[in-house]
């Protein structure tokens, strides 16, 4: 049997996809997981570490958004449920009645002692238990993400009022967790996290690990959202973008898709929203609400909301523009960011990962030809 | 014969929108092995009907009968899964993805979310979608983005996209649409071809087309039958050339 050039050789090849993702990922790879290291002191280690959490948000938003179509504005409600899960967690370590001796009720976080607590609210309970966290880390933004997802997608609920939908519920998350002060921390956040499992998170050598742990993570994510991308599910909900009727009366169930790729999305941010709280050492409402979610959009939009590599590296060029332009002109980066934003939707809707593809890629494959060209020739023997 | 011996049984259907009755009180039966041409002037209701058979409008009154289920209280994919395919009047095919995945996509095989993250593509699915692409003409244009493709070619590979699910009934709206005389020819064709083991409803103008097809034609005008039978019976149906020609 002759072999075929339309059969795939194995679901393996879903994860790695055409050349220049393969290239994309493995040139990603070796900024984060070599070059940065290598390049940044610890400080400013950890501010790019902060960075790539934002970066699970726009890998996720790649595969809900450029490719199923679904606009979400409200991302941050999962990367803020991730960061509050893991938050607990620390918090509650932190909390030991000896450390907490001096409150009217010690061995309960500082925050609710302040606010007149007396005893630890039951949902806090469970986050005694590291393992309880790590899953709930995952599973209760998944489970919020299903349910509002199944609730709306079977209503055929799409577009732009799925979009205004999503901002709302970031907006009521926000306002609730800094309403509940003695439950959440309130508009503080919850802070001075110290510990995990005994470990100090917040030395040299815990940044560095951490930072490991989730350029790993991250690398993951990418490889889990190309498999998506590259088997069959991916081009279902290319087709569910594209002309979601014809996917309905092609005998799919729309909503089940779409509620999927809403949830994957939501894991993936809620891992980012985690690792954030392990690597900055604190959460807080201000990574929840309708601003933080738009500027998780603007980053996948730069980036390119068709490419997962290209999503996590316009999340650092963002990221790394704002710090540099507001240490110098706070007050203008707001314009500058909407400047950008109208910037790529109209003159380069496809991000940097599109002026790639279509500028730079063909020069350098051009260069290649042109180097193995030169190559052989100088190979030839002979004046 | 009771009603139950053919393929779809459509008793009665009545849809209103907003009182204005788009079908009304409509009855008919199809066969199978059966190519149904189904013709009138526009706003007739023709479209409506498709609609309400796969589900894309809810009836108000009436029933639906598909192989002795009931159609009209299933969903849309529940009704595709039961057997029904259908073409809609412009052609929705995927821009994006090139003919092969237009046709991978429609697969039966991988149809729930854990199925389609599972799916893998194998020789028999390769040689599956060969075979469609070879009856719909497009065997040399797998690889091409289906936005290339010209307007009758992507008619065609609509009613593919159909055809790889085997659907036991095929309703086609307008499917010559903007295609060239040659183009006509190699429909009518093909649907002479499928046709056999199914039964398929074909909406249509082009008498000259229909002409090549039909076994049975059906005239509606406003949401009611005027007349059924042979394209000759039909065309000579007094009533028939009043609506058409009559006013």
């Amino acid at each position: 049997m002759t072999s075929h050039p339309h059969v795939l050789p194995g679901r393996l090849a879903y994860f790695t996809g055409s050349r220049s993702e393969r290239g994309a990922l493995l040139a990603f790879a070796v900024l984060i997981l070599v070059l940065l290291p290598l390049g940044l002191d610890v400080f400013r280690l950890n501010i790019f570490g902060k960075y790539l959490t934002y970066a699970f948000v726009a890998v996720g938003l790649v595969l809900c958004w450029g490719l199923g179509g679904i606009l979400s504005l409200g991302q941050g409600v999962f990367f803020g449920l991730g960061g509050y899960c893991m938050a607990m967690f620390l918090k509650l370590e932190a909390s030991d009645p000896v450390s907490t001796a001096i409150q009217s009720t010690p061995g309960i976080p500082d925050f609710m002692d302040w606010n007149q607590l007396t005893a630890l609210p039951w949902f806090w309970e469970p986050f005694h238990s590291l393992a309880f966290t790590l899953v709930a880390v995952i599973v209760v933004p998944t489970v919020f993400a299903f349910v509002l997802g199944s609730a709306l997608f079977h209503r055929r609920v799409g577009g732009v009022y799925f979009a205004i939908i999503t901002q709302a519920v970031a907006s009521i998350l926000s306002i609730l967790i800094v309403g509940q002060q003695g439950l959440t921390g309130g508009l503080n956040g919850i802070t001075d996290l110290r510990t995990l499992l005994g470990w100090d998170i917040r030395s040299d050598a815990a940044k560095y690990v951490l930072y490991y742990v989730n350029a790993f993570l991250l690398l993951a994510v990418i490889l889990g959202g190309a498999y998506i991308r590259n088997c069959k599910l991916g081009r279902i909900l290319v087709g569910i973008r594209d002309q979601e009727d014809r996917v309905r009366f092609t005998g799919y169930n729309v909503a089940a898709f779409k509620t999927f790729i809403f949830c994957v999305a939501a894991a993936f941010s809620a891992i980012g929203g985690a690792m954030f709280t392990l690597q900055v050492g604190f959460m807080s409402p201000t990574f929840v609400g309708i601003v933080p979610s738009i500027e998780m959009v603007v980053f996948c939009a730069v980036g390119g909301r068709l490419s997962l590599v290209g999503a996590a590296v316009g999340t650092l060029v963002v990221n790394f523009a704002k710090t540099t332009f507001s240490e110098s002109f706070p007050e203008l980066w707001l314009f500058a960011m909407g400047a950008l934003f109208i910037g790529v939707v109209s003159a380069f809707p496809l991000g940097l990962a599109g002026l790639y593809e279509r500028h730079l890629a063909p020069r350098l494959s051009r260069w290649r030809q042109g180097g193995s060209a030169a190559a052989v020739l100088s190979s030839t023997p002979g004046e | 014969m009771s009603n139950n011996d053919f393929v779809l049984s459509v008793e009665d259907l009545t849809v209103s929108f907003d009182g204005f009755r788009a079908v009304d009180g409509l009855s008919f039966y199809v066969d199978t092995n059966e190519l149904r041409v189904v013709i009138g002037p526009n706003g007739a209701g023709k479209t409506t009907v498709l609609d309400l058979i796969c589900g894309k409008t809810k009836a108000t009154e009436g029933s639906i009968k598909f192989k002795g289920q009931e159609l009209t209280r299933m969903s849309e994919h529940e009704i595709v899964r039961a057997g029904v395919g259908r073409k809609f009047q412009t052609p929705s095919i995927y821009e994006d993805l090139t003919v092969f995945e237009n046709l991978e996509v429609s697969l039966p095989r991988g149809r729930s979310v854990l199925g389609a993250l599972a799916f893998r593509r194998d020789a028999e699915v390769v040689e599956r979608i060969e075979s469609v692409a070879e009856d719909i003409f497009l065997a040399d244009l797998l690889d091409e983005r289906a936005a290339v493709l010209s307007h009758g070619q992507k008619q065609w590979l609509e009613i593919g996209m159909l055809l790889i699910q085997s659907p036991e009934l095929l309703m086609l709206d307008e499917p010559v649409a903007g295609m060239s005389l040659s183009e006509r020819e190699k429909t009518a064709e093909l649907l002479n071809r499928i046709t056999p083991g199914r039964s398929v409803i074909v909406i249509e103008h082009d008498m000259k087309f229909v002409k090549h097809i039909a076994h049975k034609v059906t005239v509606l005008h406003q949401g009611k039958i005027l007349s059924e039978g042979s394209l000759d019976k039909v065309q000579n149906d007094p009533r028939v050339i009043e609506v058409y020609l009559g006013h």
